[in-house]
C-alpha cells in the first residue's frame, strides 16, 4: 500500500498525467502514421493531432440554439473523467498514491460516466445524427461491459485484488508464466478496447457522414475548444486502454521505486510497448474492413466468450482442488 | 427505549394524518396544512428513531402493545435492521411531504376525493412502519395487509380509467397470494417454535426439508411483493397508475419493506442458511435484474419505465443477498456480511433515487400532463431545477461514480469477486457469470437513462404541452432537491453510511466489516486496502480539479465566448422536432439484439389515407408462458366448479347438508 | 495447484488445452463451412501439439508417433478431404443460419461448467500434473455432440463428430499418457474410413434430396410412404 502523503509519489502522478496528456495525441498520430505507411501513403506527421488540438483551442466555439447546458458541460465532464481515469493507471511506476483512490471497477465506472455524458450531448441538440450515434454507442458499450468485467475478474481472481497496482505487482513477482486465462483475457480485452475506443472494425474514427459512424456522430455538433476536449478525451481513452493492456499483461520494465533511473527505464519500456501496440492496431485497421453495425453484437459476443473461457480456464486449469 | 417510543409516536401520527384526512373532502385546505405535514412529521420521527438506533450500535428495544387478541398481544421490537428500514421509510416520507402539497393542488378540484387519498396514504405509511416494527407474526401480517390493502385503494384512486381498475385488481390478487405464502411460511416456523412471537421462532431449530419449505414459501411471498421475476407482473401495471408521490412511496419504500421481510425471515428467524438457497436467490436476482432493465428499455411511458427499473434494482438487491447467503452457507461470515451490506446499501440507494425519479416524473406530469416520453423533449430549459435533480437521479441509478448507485454496485462486485475463496468449483464459476450479468445490467441501465434524459429533457419539445411546461413550485423542488442531495452524499461518504449499516450484520451474522475504514474514512476498503479500495471523495475532487484545469487552460488563449447558431447536422435543412431520435428508435438496436426475449409485434402498413404507419408492441413473454396458462386453468376450474351452481334452492341446501355431515364426520 | 509452481512445459500444455477448447467454441459458432473446417484443422493441430509436449515431458516415444499421426490426419488430410468435398458440392459460400448464436454459445459455456463439475472426482484421483485437462477434454466431447445437435448441415455434424474424437484423444493423452499404439492406429484408421464413407454418403444424400440439411432427411421416409 502506497503512502498517501508521499510528495514524490504525487509528483510522479503529476508527471504521469502530463505524459498521458501529451502522449495520447502522439499515440493517435503514431497509429495514423503507421497506417498511412502501410497503405503506401506518406501520411501526416506524428505530432499532427497535437497541432490539431492546439489549433482547435484557439477557435471560436459554436453552440446550436437548441442546445442546453448539458451540451456545454459535457466536454468538461468527459475530459475530466478521462483524465481522472488515466491518473489511476500505472504508466511509469506502480504503488502510486493515486492508485489507492480507485480500483479497476471504478476505472470502468469513470469511463462509463464519460460515455454517459457523451451520449447525452449527442442527444442534446436534437439532430438525427446525434441521437443515432448515442443509441449505437450505448448498445456497443452495454455489450462490451460484461466482457470487460470478465477480463477484470480473471485478473483479479489470480491476483486476489482489483487494485491495478496489486495486479501489476503480482505479475511482476511471478515472472513469465504461460497462463491460458491471461491469454484469453488479453485477447478479450483487446477486442473490447477496439470497440470502446471506436476503432476499426467497430467504428471508423476517420470518417464523417457515413451511416455507420458512432463516435463521430455524437460529437458532430461540437466545434472549437469543446471539440478539442472531446477529441483529447477520446485519445486519452485510447492510450488508457493501450497502457492497461501492455502494463497489466506485460508489466516488465515498470518502475517499482521512485528513483529517476527506474522511472526513466519505465518510460522507455512503456514507450516501446505502446509503439509496438500501435503498429499492431495499425496493421489490424489496414487488414480488416469495418463491419456492419449488427455484426458488432457477434463480435462482442466473441469477446465475452473469450473472457469467459479465460475465467473457466483459470478455474479449471489453474486452481487445484 | 426513547427510540421505540419515538417510532411508535410516528406510527400514531401517520394514523392521525389518516384520521384528519376524512374531513378534508369538505375543507380541502386541511390536506395541505394538516394531513401532509403530519405525515412528514411522522416520517421525521421514525427517521430520527432509526438513526438513533443505528448510532447506538447494537441496542434492541422491545415492548408489548395493549392491542391484539387476549392470548396474543402485539409485540414490537426495534433492532438494527428495523432501525435501518425505519430510517429509509422516514426519509422518503419527509421528501414526499414536501412534494405532495404542490402536486395535489390539481387533484383538489378533481373527481377523486381527497379524503380517500389522504386517508389511505396515512394508513399505508403506518402499515409500512408497523411491518418493520412487528415482533410477532400476527402483528406482522396485520400490518402487511394494512399496507397492501391501503395501497390497493391508492392504485385505484383514479378508477374512472378501466386500465387502472384492471391494474389494481391484478395487484390485489398477487399481493394476497403473496401474503398467503408468507402466512404459510410463518406457519411452518410457528409450528416448530410453538408460538407466533418472533422470539420463539428465532430460538427454534427448523431442520432439513421444513427449513427449505419455509424458505421457499417466504422467498415466493416476499419476492412477489418485491417484484422479482417471474412474479413481477403487477408491478409495472400498478406503480405507474397511482399518483406520482404514491408511486414514489410504493417503488421507493414498499418494495423495500418486502426486502426487509425477506431478510428478517431468512437471516434472522429461520437461521441456518444453506448455500443452495443462496444460489436460487442469486439466480432469480440476476434474471430479474437483466430482464427488468431490458423491459424498461422498451418502454416509452416514463412512469412505467421507472417501474420496470424497480424490478431491475430489486434484482440487484437480491443478487447481493444471494451472494451473502452463499457465503454464509459456505462458512465465510465476513464475506456474508459484505454481501448483506452491499444489498442494504443498494436498498437505501434505490429508495432514494427511485423516489427522486418518480417525483421528477410526477413534476413533469404535473406541468406538461405527459407521461409518454415521445411527447416530451427540451424540458431542461423550461424546468431547470427539476431537470437538474432528475439528472442526479439518472446518474445515480445508472451506477456512475461519484453518486450513490455506484457504491452499492461496487460493493456487490467486490463480494462476487471473492468467489475464489469458495471450495465449490461450480460456484466459483457461476458467481462471476452472475457478476457479468450485473455488469450488463448496469450498462443497459445507463443506456436506458441516456434515453430517458435525452428524449424527455434534452432536444426540442415534441408536443404543444411540452412546450408550455413550467417549473414546479418550491415545495416540489425542495422534495426532489432533498433526495438528490442525499444521493450525492451517500455517493461521496460511503464509509459513514457503511459505518451505520455495519451494525446490522453484526447483529444478524455476528460479523462486521472491521477493515472497512482501516485506512481512514476517506477510503472505503471493505476487505482491506490490498484487496480493493475506493475513495469517492478523492474521485470527486479529482473530477472537479480536472474540470477546473481544463477551464483554466482554455481561459488562456483563444476566444472565450461561444456563439449561438443553428445546428449543423451535416448541412441538412433546418432541424425540427420530428427529426429527433425518438425513444423507440433509441432502443431499436438493443431491441434487435435481445429480440428473442420480447414478444415483439411490429408492422408497417399503409393506412386509409395512404400514409405509412408503423406500429410496435413489445410485450412480456412471461405473460404467454406463465400467466396465460394459469389464468386459463383457473377459468377452466371455475367453469367446472360453476356446474354446482344449478340455481335450485334445494340443491344448495343439499350441498350445505352434505358439507355439514362431512365436517361432523371429520371432527368426530 | 498453483500455476507458478508448474514447469514451463506444463504451462504450455495447459495453454494449448485451453486453445483446443476455444477451437471447439469456434467450431460451434462458425456459420461458414470452410471456416468451420479451418477451425477443425486448428483443433487437430492443437491436440497434436499437446500430444507432442506430453511425449516430450514424459519421455514416451510412441506418443510422438500419435502426435504425427494426429497432425497428418486430423489437421491436414481430413480437412483437405472435407474441403474438396465442399468444393465439389458447390457449398463453399454456404452460410448456415443460426437462429440464436448467443444461446448456442451460452449453452456451450454451461456444458463446460457441467463437465468441470462432473470431472471433479476424477481429478481428485490425481493422475499427474495434467489431470485438470480431463475436464477440458470432456467439454470438447460434449461441445462436439452439442454441435451435432444444434447444426443442420451434414458437414457441420461430421465436424462435430470428429471433434468429439479429438476430445477423447486428448483425455487419453492427458490422463494416461495415451492409449497403446495399436489402439490409436486403429482409431485413426477408423476415423479416416469414416471420413471417406461420409464423403460418399454426402454425394448420395445431396443427389437424392438436393440438400445437405439433416432436417430434410425425414423426407426420405415420407417419400417411401407415398410410393
Amino acid at each position: 500500500m502506497a503512502d498517501f502523503l508521499s510528495l514524490s509519489g504525487w509528483l510522479i502522478v503529476l508527471l504521469q498525467g502530463i505524459l498521458f496528456l501529451l502522449g495520447a495525441p502522439l499515440l493517435a498520430g503514431w497509429i495514423r502514421f503507421v497506417k498511412a505507411r502501410l497503405q503506401n501513403r506518406r501520411g501526416a506527421r506524428i505530432i499532427q493531432p497535437l497541432q490539431d488540438l492546439y489549433k482547435l483551442f484557439g477557435k471560436e466555439a459554436l453552440v446550436a440554439h437548441t442546445a442546453s447546458l448539458v451540451f456545454r458541460a459535457a466536454p468538461y465532464v468527459v475530459f475530466a473523467s478521462a483524465l481522472v481515469a488515466v491518473s489511476l493507471v500505472p504508466l511509469l511506476a506502480t504503488n502510486l498514491p493515486s492508485a489507492m483512490a480507485a480500483d479497476m471497477i471504478v476505472l470502468v465506472g469513470l469511463l462509463a460516466l464519460g460515455r454517459f455524458f457523451l451520449a447525452l450531448a449527442g442527444m442534446d441538440v436534437g439532430s438525427s445524427f446525434g441521437g443515432m450515434g448515442s443509441s449505437r454507442e450505448m448498445m456497443v458499450s452495454a455489450l462490451a461491459e460484461p466482457a470487460m468485467l470478465m477480463a477484470v475478474f480473471t485478473l483479479a481472481m489470480s491476483a486476489h485484488s482489483t487494485n491495478l497496482s496489486s495486479v501489476v505487482d503480482f505479475n511482476l513477482a511471478n515472472g513469465l508464466i504461460l497462463r491460458p486465462s491471461f491469454l484469453f483475457a488479453l485477447l478479450g480485452l483487446m477486442l473490447v478496447a477496439v470497440a470502446e475506443t471506436g476503432r476499426i472494425p467497430v467504428d471508423n474514427p476517420a470518417t464523417h457522414l457515413e451511416l455507420t459512424m458512432i463516435h463521430e456522430a455524437m460529437i458532430l455538433e461540437y466545434s472549437g475548444r469543446h471539440l478539442a476536449l472531446m477529441e483529447w478525451a477520446a485519445q486519452l481513452k485510447l492510450m488508457l486502454y493501450g497502457v492497461l493492456i501492455v502494463n497489466l499483461f506485460f508489466p516488465w520494465g515498470i518502475a517499482t521505486g521512485d528513483t529517476a533511473g527506474a522511472l526513466l527505464m519505465g518510460l522507455l519500456a512503456v514507450t516501446v510497448k505502446l509503439l509496438l501496440l500501435g503498429v499492431v492496431v495499425a496493421v489490424m485497421e489496414t487488414v480488416l474492413a469495418k463491419m456492419r453495425l449488427f455484426r458488432v453484437p457477434q463480435y462482442l459476443n466473441l469477446a465475452f466468450l473469450l473472457t469467459l473461457l479465460g475465467l473457466f480456464s483459470h478455474i479449471i486449469l489453474e486452481t487445484g482442488t | 427505549m426513547e427510540a421505540l417510543n419515538l417510532a411508535l409516536l410516528g406510527v400514531v401520527l401517520a394514523l392521525l394524518s389518516a384520521g384528519f384526512a376524512l374531513f378534508s373532502s369538505h375543507y380541502s385546505v386541511l390536506t395541505r396544512w394538516l394531513v401532509i405535514p403530519l405525515l412528514g412529521l411522522s416520517g421525521l420521527l421514525v427517521a430520527v428513531a432509526g438513526m438513533q438506533l443505528l448510532l447506538s450500535g447494537g441496542a434492541v428495544f422491545t415492548a408489548e402493545l395493549p392491542f391484539g387478541l387476549p392470548w396474543l398481544a402485539w409485540h414490537v421490537r426495534l433492532d438494527m435492521l428495523s432501525g435501518f428500514f425505519l430510517l429509509l421509510i422516514g426519509v422518503v416520507c419527509v421528501a414526499v411531504a414536501f412534494y405532495a402539497p404542490g402536486y395535489l393542488r390539481e387533484f383538489e378540484h378533481g373527481r377523486g376525493s381527497m379524503a380517500v387519498l389522504g386517508g389511505f396514504t396515512g394508513l399505508f405509511v403506518a402499515g409500512m412502519q408497523l411491518v418493520v416494527l412487528a415482533d410477532d407474526a400476527f402483528l406482522f401480517m396485520v400490518a402487511w395487509e394494512l399496507m397492501s390493502l391501503s395501497s390497493y385503494f391508492l392504485v385505484t384512486f383514479q378508477h374512472e380509467n378501466a386500465a387502472n381498475r384492471r391494474a389494481g385488481f391484478l395487484y390485489l390478487m398477487m399481493a394476497e397470494i403473496g401474503a398467503l405464502c408468507i402466512l404459510l411460511g410463518y406457519g411452518v416456523l410457528a409450528g416448530n417454535g410453538h408460538g407466533f412471537a418472533f422470539d420463539a421462532m428465532r430460538s427454534a431449530q427448523v431442520g432439513g426439508l421444513w427449513a427449505t419449505v419455509a424458505f421457499a414459501l417466504a422467498f415466493l411471498g416476499f419476492g412477489m411483493k418485491a417484484g422479482l421475476l417471474p412474479v413481477h407482473a403487477w408491478l409495472p401495471e400498478a406503480h405507474p397508475v397511482a399518483p406520482s408521490h404514491i408511486s414514489a412511496l410504493m417503488s421507493g419504500v414498499m418494495l423495500k419493506v418486502a426486502v426487509y421481510g425477506f431478510i428478517r425471515f431468512s437471516f434472522d428467524l429461520l437461521g441456518g442458511i444453506q448455500w443452495s438457497w443462496g444460489v436460487a436467490v442469486l439466480l432469480v436476482g440476476s434474471i430479474s435484474a437483466l430482464m427488468g432493465v431490458l423491459y424498461a428499455l422498451m418502454q416509452h411511458d416514463l412512469k412505467r419505465l421507472l417501474a420496470y427499473h424497480s424490478v431491475e434494482n430489486i434484482g440487484i438487491i437480491f443478487i447481493g443477498l444471494g451472494l451473502s447467503m452463499v457465503f454464509e452457507g459456505a462458512g465465510h461470515h465476513l464475506l456474508a456480511a459484505l454481501g448483506l451490506v452491499a444489498a442494504l446499501y443498494h436498498t437505501i440507494n434505490h429508495a432514494l433515487f427511485k423516489s427522486l425519479l418518480f417525483l421528477g416524473a410526477g413534476a413533469v406530469l404535473h406541468s406538461s400532463h405527459q407521461r409518454d416520453m415521445e411527447h416530451m423533449g427540451g424540458l431542461l430549459r423550461l424546468m431547470p431545477w427539476t431537470g437538474l435533480f432528475f439528472l442526479v437521479g439518472c446518474i445515480s441509478i445508472a451506477a456512475l461514480p461519484p453518486f450513490n448507485g455506484f457504491v452499492s454496485e461496487w460493493l456487490t462486485f467486490q463480494t462476487a469477486l471473492q468467489a475464489w475463496s469458495l471450495e465449490n468449483g461450480v460456484l466459483r464459476s457461476l458467481i462471476p457469470v452472475a457478476a457479468a450479468i450485473l455488469a450488463l445490467t448496469g450498462a443497459l441501465a445507463a443506456a436506458c437513462f441516456v434515453k430517458v434524459y435525452g428524449v424527455s429533457f434534452l432536444g426540442q419539445a415534441r408536443s404543444k404541452q411540452a412546450r408550455k411546461a413550467r417549473e414546479v413550485d418550491m415545495g416540489m423542488r425542495l422534495g426532489q432537491g432533498f433526495l438528490a442531495l442525499l444521493c450525492l452524499l451517500l455517493g461521496v461518504l460511503p464509509t459513514t453510511m457503511i459505518h451505520l449499516i455495519d451494525a446490522i450484520p453484526r447483529q444478524l451474522l455476528h460479523t462486521g466489516l472491521d477493515k472497512a475504514m482501516a485506512h481512514g474514512w476517506l477510503w472505503l476498503t471493505p476487505l482491506g486496502g490490498q484487496t480493493a479500495s475506493y475513495s469517492a471523495g478523492l474521485v470527486l475532487l479529482g473530477l472537479l480539479a480536472a474540470w477546473w484545469l481544463a477551464a483554466l487552460i482554455l481561459r488562456r488563449g483563444g476566444v472565450r465566448q461561444v456563439r449561438r447558431c443553428d445546428a449543423w447536422d451535416c448541412g441538412f435543412s433546418p432541424l425540427n422536432a420530428r427529426m429527433q431520435y425518438t425513444a423507440t428508435a433509441f432502443s431499436q438496436p438493443i431491441r434487435r439484439v435481445f429480440g428473442m426475449l420480447f414478444a415483439i409485434d411490429e408492422s408497417v402498413k399503409h393506412d386509409e389515407s395512404g400514409q405509412l404507419r408503423h406500429s410496435l408492441q413489445v410485450g412480456d413473454r412471461l405473460w404467454g408462458w406463465l400467466y396465460a396458462p394459469v389464468i386459463r386453468s383457473v377459468l377452466q376450474a371455475g367453469r367446472v366448479a360453476g356446474r354446482l351452481q344449478t340455481g335450485h334452492l334445494r340443491n344448495y341446501l343439499g350441498w350445505t347438508l352434505g358439507t355439514l355431515v362431512v365436517l361432523l364426520w371429520l371432527i368426530s | 495447484m498453483n500455476m507458478s509452481h508448474l514447469p514451463l512445459l506444463q504451462q504450455g500444455i495447459a495453454v494449448l488445452a485451453a486453445l483446443v477448447l476455444f477451437t471447439s467454441f469456434a467450431l460451434l459458432a462458425q456459420t461458414r463451412l470452410t471456416s468451420a473446417i479451418h477451425s477443425f484443422a486448428w483443433q487437430g493441430a492443437g491436440v497434436a501439439l499437446v500430444t507432442a509436449l506430453v511425449a516430450y515431458s514424459s519421455h514416451t516415444s510412441h506418443l510422438y508417433l500419435s502426435a504425427a499421426l494426429t497432425l497428418g490426419l486430423k489437421s491436414l488430410l481430413i480437412p483437405w478431404m472435407l474441403h474438396r468435398l465442399v468444393r465439389q458440392l458447390n457449398m463453399e459460400r454456404l452460410v448456415e443460419n443460426i437462429a440464436h448464436p448467443a444461446v448456442l454459445l451460452l449453452t456451450g459455456a454451461a456444458l463446460v461448467i457441467f463437465s468441470y463439475w462432473v470431472s471433479l472426482p476424477i481429478e481428485k484421483l490425481g493422475l499427474g500434473d495434467t489431470r485438470n485437462i480431463v475436464a477440458i477434454s470432456l467439454s470438447v466431447v460434449l461441445l462436439g455432440l452439442w454441435m451435432m445437435v444444434s447444426r443442420r448441415q451434414v458437414i457441420a455434424q461430421v465436424l462435430g463428430f470428429m471433434s468429439m474424437e479429438n476430445g477423447l484423444f486428448l483425455a487419453a493423452v492427458a490422463s494416461t499418457r495415451g492409449m497403446p499404439l495399436v489402439v490409436e492406429l486403429g482409431v485413426a484408421f477408423d476415423v479416416l474410413v469414416a471420413a471417406v464413407l461420409f464423403g460418399i454418403f454426402f454425394f448420395h444424400i445431396s443427389e437424392s434430396i438436393e440438400s445437405l440439411d439433416v432436417d430434410r432427411l425425414n423426407r426420405l421416409s415420407e417419400r417411401e410412404e407415398h410410393s
